[in-house]
């Protein structure tokens, strides 16, 4: 009988962004500070 | 069973401070969002920027305490991906800009650089007329206005070719341009497309 060879080559993946974006945007977040002064409002980063 | 928080509980958790929120909202949405976005770029690399580029200014605006659209959060970090992606084209081009009054003319986006029959047909006829005002000039201040204008030569090149000195070469062409323009007014000739 015929060999049937159904080894994928290719897989296909769901589309999201990287674990490292993911990662800086919360390590951005965490770094962000917003303060307000006299109406104003000033960000600032905290690395 | 699983409960699920929603978004705008989430956000209102993010702004009070628990950074955790965020971290549910960029996963729950991280695929849906980074597929509308590769939908529109056809790019990985910059479909990432975006994504980045889209979540920094989520996460500024609730940390400022601008945000003020509770339970419509998917919809609004779309709208700003979306915005994103129209600044990134409008940045490279390569999306052309029309505004969006009923009166605008679809053949100024659709028209290519080529001139149209009329046109064409008025610059065969003022390429005529001027060929034949050059072989009207003096032979010398044609043969600097030729290697000038027709061959592309520097002063230099047509001083060496001609065995003149520059400031003759020069001097030729300044006339032969000014007999040209006498020319042009005694033939009463329009040379404009």
């Amino acid at each position: 009988m015929e060999k049937i060879y159904t080894d994928k080559t290719e897989k296909c993946t769901l589309v999201k962004a990287r674990p490292e974006t993911i990662e800086f945007l919360l390590a951005y977040s965490k770094s962000l500070d917003i303060t307000e002064t006299k109406g104003l409002q000033f960000e600032s980063n905290l690395n | 069973m699983v409960v699920q928080i929603e978004d705008s509980q989430l956000v209102k958790k993010y702004i009070q401070g628990d950074e955790k929120a965020i971290e549910a909202l960029i996963n729950r949405h991280n695929s849906r969002l980074t597929g509308f976005i590769y939908s529109k770029v056809g790019d990985r690399e910059l479909t990432e920027d975006i994504f980045q580029d889209t979540f920094m200014k989520v996460i500024r605006t609730l940390k400022k305490g601008a945000y003020n659209e509770e339970g419509k959060f998917l919809p609004w970090v779309m709208r700003i991906a979306h915005n994103l992606i129209i600044d990134h084209f409008r940045k490279h081009n390569r999306m052309p800009m029309y505004n969006s009054k009923e009166s605008y003319n679809i053949f100024s986006l659709l028209g290519d650089e080529k001139l149209d029959a009329e046109r064409q047909l008025i610059k065969e006829q003022i390429d005529t007329d001027l060929v034949r005002m050059i072989k009207e000039l003096p032979e010398d201040q044609q043969e600097v206005l030729e290697m000038r204008i027709y061959k592309d030569m520097s002063f230099k090149e047509i001083s060496d070719n001609t065995g003149v000195s520059i400031n003759t070469a020069l001097g030729r062409m300044r006339y032969a341009l000014i007999n040209l323009r006498k020319l042009v007014e005694a033939n009463s000739i329009v040379l404009t497309n």
